[in-house]
């Protein structure tokens, strides 16, 4: 498969760029926009939350990132139950038009763990009411299954704890929801750093989401820039297709002809 | 009028009004939020028909950084 014509393709839309990056922890939008830039990244996560009406002169995120250009991808973060991030979605589908959504139902604030049952259940208030449904999970293969049967857009387990950093804690259970599920699978949370990006890919995934690993590097558009070529670089080692690992050296220049 | 806007009472508000006279009041861009007045989505296009009344409770949401 050539390069060029590898694109992503999630809910019938195509997307040149398999890296999702984050909106928050910046220091500021300039910066974040700057990554964004950098990244490549087509798509960005979002928030919904209250305006401030103290100061309605604050700058806004669409004033920096234009959702002409960039899918917004509204989440749910700070949702515990289906009827929240329900009512969240609605309002962000208002406000942007999009029906696109990130699903995230968390449970208990230290490990941010999501809440499977609750999950299942806003997943399938959601698809009722037309979302196309983008859906953060553990790595467990059954429940990937179970949200994939639902008619989730994509299956987005978790790399590890969301902002660790810890890099793929579980390749088996990955490559194992990769290998079962037919629409496309990222890996979203628990990036670290641009090798960590690259396993993702090289297990198969489809694309990778993260925000931290950027957000809160010393250089945030190094490190944008550093994703952009690491999910690359994962991708194509993934559709090069690896070498056999060998128990034993294996010389690469012939023994033949020596003098 | 009195309204609740994000849990905050807004007592001194003027009778009638429509929800993009509020929004002009209060200053907020239309294009780049969205309104919920008693857990009900006003769309954009009801904002000059959909009039406030005393004791309504709205959200207004906008989006902002989040991974």
């Amino acid at each position: 498969m050539a390069a060029t014509q590898d694109k992503l393709i999630i809910a019938g839309r195509e997307f040149s760029s398999r890296l999702i990056i984050g909106t928050g922890k910046y220091e500021t939008y300039q910066q974040n926009a700057d990554a964004l830039a950098a990244s490549g990244a087509d798509i960005v996560t979002v928030a919904v939350r209250r305006v401030n009406l103290t100061n309605p002169d604050e700058p806004l995120l669409v004033d920096f990132i234009d959702p002409q250009k960039t899918v917004y991808l509204p989440n749910t973060a700070g949702c515990f139950t289906g009827e929240d991030a329900v009512r969240t979605l609605r309002l962000a589908r208002e406000a942007g038009g999009w029906n696109l959504v990130k699903l995230e139902v968390l449970s208990d604030p230290k490990h941010l763990y999501p809440d499977m049952v609750e999950t299942m259940r806003a997943a399938k208030l959601l698809i009722a009411d037309g979302f196309e449904v983008m859906v953060y999970c553990s790595d467990d293969p059954v429940f990937a299954r179970k949200l994939e049967d639902l008619g989730c857009a994509a299956i987005m387990p978790l790399g590890a704890p969301i902002g660790s950093g810890l890099g793929i804690q579980n390749q088996v259970n990955i490559r194992l929801i990769v290998e079962q599920t037919t629409v496309p699978v990222i890996v979203d949370a628990g990036v670290g750093t641009a090798s960590d990006a690259a396993i993702a890919m090289e297990l198969g995934c489809d694309g990778v989401l993260m925000n931290t690993a950027i957000a809160e590097a010393k250089d945030p558009i190094l490190m944008a820039k550093a994703m952009k070529h690491a999910v690359k670089a994962g991708r194509q080692a993934y559709l090069a297709g690896r070498m056999a690992k060998k128990k034993y050296a294996d010389p690469s220049s012939p023994l033949g002809g020596l003098i | 009028m009195q309204i609740i806007i994000n849990g905050d009472t807004y007592d001194d508000l003027k009778a009638d009004m429509s929800v993009l006279d509020l929004l002009s009041q209060l200053g907020l861009p239309k294009a780049k939020i969205a309104v919920e007045c008693n857990q009900e989505i006003v769309p954009k296009s009801g904002y000059t028909t959909v009039i406030l009344q005393d004791g309504d409770i709205l959200e207004i949401i906008t989006f902002i950084g989040g991974g």
